[in-house]
């Protein structure tokens, strides 16, 4: 009975939610943490918006505040020492108003989540069909038989031979990336809206990872679902994403459609990514261009440009002023830097950065956080 | 400088190694069977290691004793309280099969019935234990914060408290009767099964699969129950076991001092005290030998079974 009367009422939000406008929307959302050392700025003023069927690429090295991100506007931050403040509007309603409660309601439902260590995002001990099922009978009202039989069929749509047999294992004798189709199958159970897929394909190799970013796609096609994709490797948005947004220590500092990211790089920072990906046509022997020093510490960043300790091209106006998010020509490219590169070259001299000189940074930083 | 535009086209076009390999259902099978070592190539699970000629041997003993415990007034046994005094501290014969004590009472039928006392008192004082420290443990466990420090304060308070001065206070002003010791042991168990059971589920209730269950829309008492039990029952098991043999031996050790159930109700513990007395241990030993006896076994069998349950729950370390 429970499960019908959340069934209906997740159906009731479905056909409340504006079906006008972007899918999801995220404005000047910050979130921060309070520490002994300080208010750590995970998130720092992000906005951005996803389409009805689209897929958006969130892009930052460690630390970037990415993961952060994504589960602020999931919603599932700790309850304790956590500010959030913004807005995340998602078919029209404001998450960040919710409670657990309707929370619940759009969870699984509207919006789910792909981790991104199939390994521990099972439960080791519950069978993955029963696991499957639980969302389906919560949310869509479905009887035992029912959610079983369509757990067997989400299982074969994520590619799992022989499902009937397989819906009754444990996720102890699955391989890592069946763990992660079946994490998938989760995930997609209740056909929701948009899926935020948190590094999915970090804990798998790479010839894996290749086969679960193309099952993500072929069913985001199928089920016309938004998707967001969280990762550190430009690589793997770079053909499937729609957009794409840079992040740098809890700040966009470029969003651009993936094309136009790839063939007009305005930021010194994607630039950077970009040169420490390996490429087939390198030469054999050839360095990988690494990005000097670490990301700044988040509890006192850096006055101006964030990336101005690690940029190769940085002037004094970078050091003294934060340069704001603004486009140059196309209005849906948008990026934060004072002397943007023109055509992949910068128009200011490259200084080396000496990985001294930023680390002394950090750490002046620290002592301050400290005091 | 390398140019960039040959990323975004290596990428889609022929980039990944993996899309150059015609990656199949077959292909994924195989790789599925390789790195599953506990199914055979067949998908049938592999027999598990047997449990072991002991671990039966135990599981018997337990089942025997329990049994003649629960059907005591049904089975063909002397009156445990009558004391024939024409046969006083008899060797066991075929009247009596395990002799008669000094008061000329059958050995069998005070054992059989004493039975019962360090049963409940080890079961039902566990089963109080688990009650209220279990859920309390899981709860603190997942929730944290301040009902967690207020829980944990409380359970340091109760087991900063030496048990035995509780006991003996508590008996001298209530009496000893079979309930009032059940309840006082159950409730010094309470923050045993408080403290294990909480770390446990600490444990699981920040893992991914929690998580994952939330943003499905799984509410707490959901989650409580459905994903973080099911992990902490092989450690609730194991640990209950355990706690019963120890809440026989506490229950023999009051029965000894003379602080449990009062006579002439039979229990292994005072049953060992009357084999000591009037130096029956050098004349008469087997008036203390059965009840001794029988509890060592009876604390093996259910140590024993504990330990290859554990190991069985490690089935997951084992094959991974």
């Amino acid at each position: 009975m429970r499960g019908l009367q959340r069934g209906g009422k997740s159906l009731e939000f479905k056909d409340a939610g504006s079906q006008e406008g972007p899918l999801l929307v995220v404005e000047d959302l910050h979130t921060s943490f309070r520490t002994s050392r300080g208010t750590v700025r995970a998130v720092d003023g992000v906005s951005f918006e996803v389409h009805e069927g689209k897929t958006l690429g969130i892009v930052g090295e460690s630390g970037s505040g990415k993961t952060v991100l994504s589960r602020s506007i999931m919603g599932l931050l700790p309850p304790r020492d956590v500010i959030r403040s913004g807005t995340v509007r998602f078919a029209g309603h404001e998450l960040t108003a919710m409670d657990d409660t309707e929370l619940r309601q759009v969870w699984g439902a509207e919006l789910s989540m792909i981790f991104q260590d199939p390994m521990t995002a099972l439960n080791p001990v519950k069978r993955i069909g029963v696991q499957i099922a639980e969302s389906l009978k919560l949310h869509l009202g479905m009887d035992k038989q029912e959610a079983t039989s369509t757990a067997i069929e989400l299982l074969r749509s994520v590619g799992i031979p022989s499902p009937q047999e397989r819906v009754r294992w444990y996720p102890f004798q699955l391989s890592g990336g069946m763990r992660q189709r079946v994490m998938i199958a989760i995930a997609l159970a209740c056909a929701p809206r948009l899926v935020m897929a948190d590094e999915p394909t970090t804990g798998l190799d790479v010839t894996v990872q290749a086969q679960i970013l193309d099952l993500l796609a072929d069913l985001q096609q199928e089920r016309h679902m938004a998707v967001i994709l969280v990762t550190h490797d430009l690589g793997v948005v770079a053909s499937r994403a729609d957009d794409i947004i840079v992040m740098y220590a809890g700040r966009v500092v470029e969003r651009a459609p993936t094309r136009t990211l790839f063939h007009d790089t305005k930021m010194p920072y994607t630039r950077a990514l970009m040169d420490s990906i390996p490429r087939l046509a390198d030469p054999s022997g050839a360095r990988l261009d690494a990005i000097a020093g670490r990301p700044p510490d988040l509890i006192n960043p850096p006055a101006g440009c964030r990336f101005a300790p690690r940029c190769p091209y940085a002037q004094d106006k970078c050091r003294e002023s934060e340069p704001p998010l603004r486009t140059v020509g196309s209005p849906d490219h948008l990026f934060a830097c004072w002397f943007p590169l023109v055509d992949g070259k910068s128009t200011v001299p490259a200084v080396p950065v000496s990985l001294s000189a930023s680390q002394n940074g950090a750490s002046g930083a620290t002592t301050e956080g400290d005091a | 400088m390398p140019d960039d535009r040959d990323l975004l086209d290596t990428q889609s076009s022929d980039g990944m190694l993996a899309n150059r390999i015609p990656m199949t259902a077959a292909t994924d099978e195989a790789i599925l069977d390789m790195q599953s070592p506990a199914v055979d190539p067949d998908g049938e699970p592999l027999k598990r290691k047997p449990f072991g000629v002991l671990f039966w041997f135990a599981v018997g003993f337990i089942s025997i004793v329990v049994l003649s415990a629960v059907l005591a007034n049904l089975l063909p046994l002397q009156n445990p309280d009558f004391g024939n005094y024409s046969s006083l501290n008899q060797a066991p014969s075929g009247a009596h099969l395990l002799g008669t004590d000094d008061l000329g009472r059958d050995l069998l039928a005070r054992l059989v019935f004493g039975a019962r006392v360090s049963l409940i008192v080890g079961f039902v004082g566990v089963l109080i234990g688990l009650v209220f420290g279990g859920t309390a443990g899981l709860v603190s466990g997942y929730r944290g914060g301040r009902l967690d420090i207020a829980l944990n304060a409380v359970s340091f308070i109760i087991l900063a408290f030496p048990a035995i001065v509780a006991v003996i206070a508590i008996v001298t002003f209530w009496g000893a009767s079979l309930v009032h010791i059940t309840i006082i042991l159950g409730v010094a168990t309470i923050p045993l099964m408080y403290r294990v059971i909480r770390a446990s589920s600490l444990s699981f209730a920040q893992r991914d699969f929690v998580i994952a269950a939330k943003t499905m829309g799984a509410t707490n008492t959901r989650i409580v129950l459905r994903e973080i039990l099911p992990n902490v029952i092989p450690v609730m098991v194991t640990f209950s076991l355990i706690t019963v043999a120890g809440l026989i031996v506490i229950e023999g050790t009051l029965a000894f001092l003379g602080l449990s159930v009062p006579l002439p109700t039979p229990s292994w513990g005072n049953m060992i005290n009357e084999g000591t007395a009037n130096n029956a241990l050098s004349t008469d030993p087997w008036i203390m030998l059965w009840p001794a006896l029988f509890m060592f076994l009876l604390l093996w069998s259910i140590n024993l079974i504990g330990d290859r349950l554990r190991q069985r729950f490690d089935i997951r370390e084992g094959v991974l």
